[in-house]
């Protein structure tokens, strides 16, 4: 019993070594996306204007629509960067949850990206009701009333899964797109096309970036200790 | 005159049946406004009983799902009554097991609702959506069978309607059933419009389908309102729908045609055809119009209403010529 004990130690502590000297030579996918050509000019959401809740959060200007998230030069945020077809290491479970709120009568941020088992927060800033319906198509649905100042929503989903769809019917502008993964090796690109994945392990991997309007690109690199840069265009026909 | 003819009788019946038109018609709100699931629970309302929901809950998309409810709670209402009223007073047998079939048709339809809602099942919605037309036809023929005209004619000379046009109509009301579900189905995808463009597809007689040609479609659409990407499959739906417009246009222009040629123009049978060509007149107008205005929901839901009241016409003109010709061929001759 003692030998069956030290034994599997050993196995414990040779794995956390190992893992602990991967990750000091693991390294950090960096790049920018960018956009070639003309996306179609945003729209206000017009039919906020027939919600007296939401309308009164904008005494001037209406909200745009955020389909093409790019900056004057032409870097594009919003795009989802992961590794493809690795094998599955979710540490989603231990991971710090990240909060997706409804603040004017909008989901904030609109794209987000998690692992299977993290905790996705759903909060209600707003003085008005919202349904939470999430649309998946390799998770279960669900939909859930949240009143204002109600208690925040817990979500988490098994299943990777690509852009799933939350939604309020309430508010049926309102939708944001959370991209599921089952290991942690994505990142989403910030508002100056820039994305970082971090401690990413030595290896030939496939990077794929993901629009949800422009579609998807893969890219062949190499990550080594000191990482891996690799730049996305894509392009708006 | 037949002493058989109840006004009360009559008017409820007619009640219950503008008010079943007028749930399409919130029914029709309720989808063009994508607010289906904005209740997430039934037969609460936001865990509320539902006749209880604060009035500060009907906003938005609630506000179309919760008033649909409530009308749907009135409409199932008035039909027990009915259907207990006819069992009761009404001395046809077959209108007593008429008014069943509508208490039971209600009953299914507001389960149907409820589920679509518990279950959140899309699919539901276009089950939903073709039973309220066949409840519209069924509500509106109970008003038709309580009328003192229908009760009077009874014992009075009628002309025969040719089978032939009687047919001819039948087939085309039977289109016109198949339309609607085909547009529940588009509706019911929740995909928006699938073709932004009218008279033609995407600048084309008829669009390319080709996944590079779908996934261009997709990049430039707004879904303003979260609608799903389209598919090839929705666009090709799209054209059918307009093609089984195409034909049940030429189908009902026919009918008149031919019922005015049979009938003679003064018949009532043969104004009620023309009054069907101009219904659908209308809603090919209102179906470009709802392409035309990126289907903004009261077009949209104009175009369901229409829809609703074409297939009516179509039903009743069937009734009334199918006994019409029985009553001609009991009738003694002169």
């Amino acid at each position: 019993m003692l030998a069956n004990f030290m034994k599997k130690s050993l196995l414990l502590l040779s794995l956390g070594i190992i893992s602990a000297l991967q990750l000091a030579r693991a390294g950090d996918i960096t790049g920018t996306i960018s956009l070639k050509g003309t996306p179609p000019a945003e729209r206000e959401i017009t039919p906020i204007k027939d919600n007296p809740d939401c309308v009164a959060m904008y005494p001037t200007d209406l909200p745009k629509t955020k389909f093409y998230v790019v900056d004057a030069s032409g870097n594009l945020a919003d795009v989802v960067v992961y590794l493809k077809g690795v094998p599955s290491a979710s540490t989603g479970a231990t991971a710090d949850p990240v909060l997706l709120d409804q603040k004017g009568c909008l989901y904030s941020p609109q794209i987000m990206a998690v692992q299977t088992g993290q905790k996705i927060i759903v909060k209600n800033s707003d003085p008005c009701v919202h349904n939470i319906h999430t649309m998946p198509k390799q998770n279960p649905e669900s939909n859930q009333v949240q009143m204002p100042g109600g208690a925040d929503l817990t979500f988490t989903f098994d299943k990777p899964e690509p852009f799933l769809k939350f939604q309020c019917d309430v508010h049926p502008w309102m939708f944001a797109w959370v991209s599921v993964f089952d290991h942690p090796y994505f990142a989403v690109s910030g508002k100056d096309g820039k994305f970082t994945i971090k401690n990413v392990p030595p290896g030939k991997y496939t990077l794929e970036a993901a629009h949800r309007k422009l579609g998807t690109q893969d890219a062949d690199i190499e990550v080594k200790a000191d990482g891996a840069s690799q730049n996305f265009t894509f392009e708006v026909k | 005159m037949n002493n058989n003819f109840r006004p009360a009788l009559f008017w409820f019946a007619v009640l219950n049946a503008v008010a079943t038109f007028l749930l399409i018609g919130l029914g029709g709100l309720v989808t063009s406004h994508e607010a289906g699931m904005s209740v997430p629970d039934w037969p609460t309302s936001y865990g509320y009983n539902m006749f209880a929901l604060p009035i500060r809950f009907w906003t938005g998309g609630a506000f179309f799902e919760h008033t649909h409810r409530l009308l749907a709670s009135a409409v199932g209402f008035l039909t027990t009554v009915l259907a207990l009223w006819l069992w009761l007073k009404d001395a046809r047998k077959w209108m007593h097991w008429l008014g069943v079939a509508a208490f039971l048709l209600v009953v299914l339809q507001g389960i149907l609702g409820g589920l679509r809602v518990d279950l959140r099942m899309p699919s539901l919605g276009i089950f939903h959506g073709a039973i309220a037309q066949i409840f519209l036809v069924l509500a509106c023929s109970l008003a038709l069978f309580t009328s003192r005209w229908w009760i009077n004619s009874e014992t009075e000379k009628q002309v025969a309607v040719p089978r032939g046009l009687r047919s001819h109509i039948l087939w085309v009301t039977v289109l016109i059933f198949i339309q609607l579900l085909i547009a529940a189905t588009m509706r019911h995808q929740h995909a928006g419009l699938a073709i932004p463009d009218f008279p033609l597809a995407y600048g084309k007689v008829w669009p390319d389908t080709s996944a590079a040609a779908v996934a261009s479609y997709n990049e430039r659409r707004f879904e303003m309102q979260g609608e799903n990407p389209i598919t090839a499959f929705q666009v090709d739906l799209q054209m059918i729908h307009r093609l089984v417009a195409y034909a049940i246009f030429l189908g009902v222009a026919a009918a008149a045609m031919l019922a005015r040629k049979k009938l003679g123009g003064r018949d009532p049978l043969a104004r009620l055809a023309f009054v069907w060509l101009g219904l659908l007149t209308l809603q090919i107008v209102l179906g470009a119009a709802t392409i035309w205005t990126n289907k903004a929901a009261d077009v949209a839901t104009l175009h369901v209403m229409v829809g609703a009241l074409a297939l009516l016409t179509g039903s009743l003109w069937c009734l009334v010529a199918a006994r019409r010709t029985r009553l001609a061929a009991t009738s003694p001759s002169p």
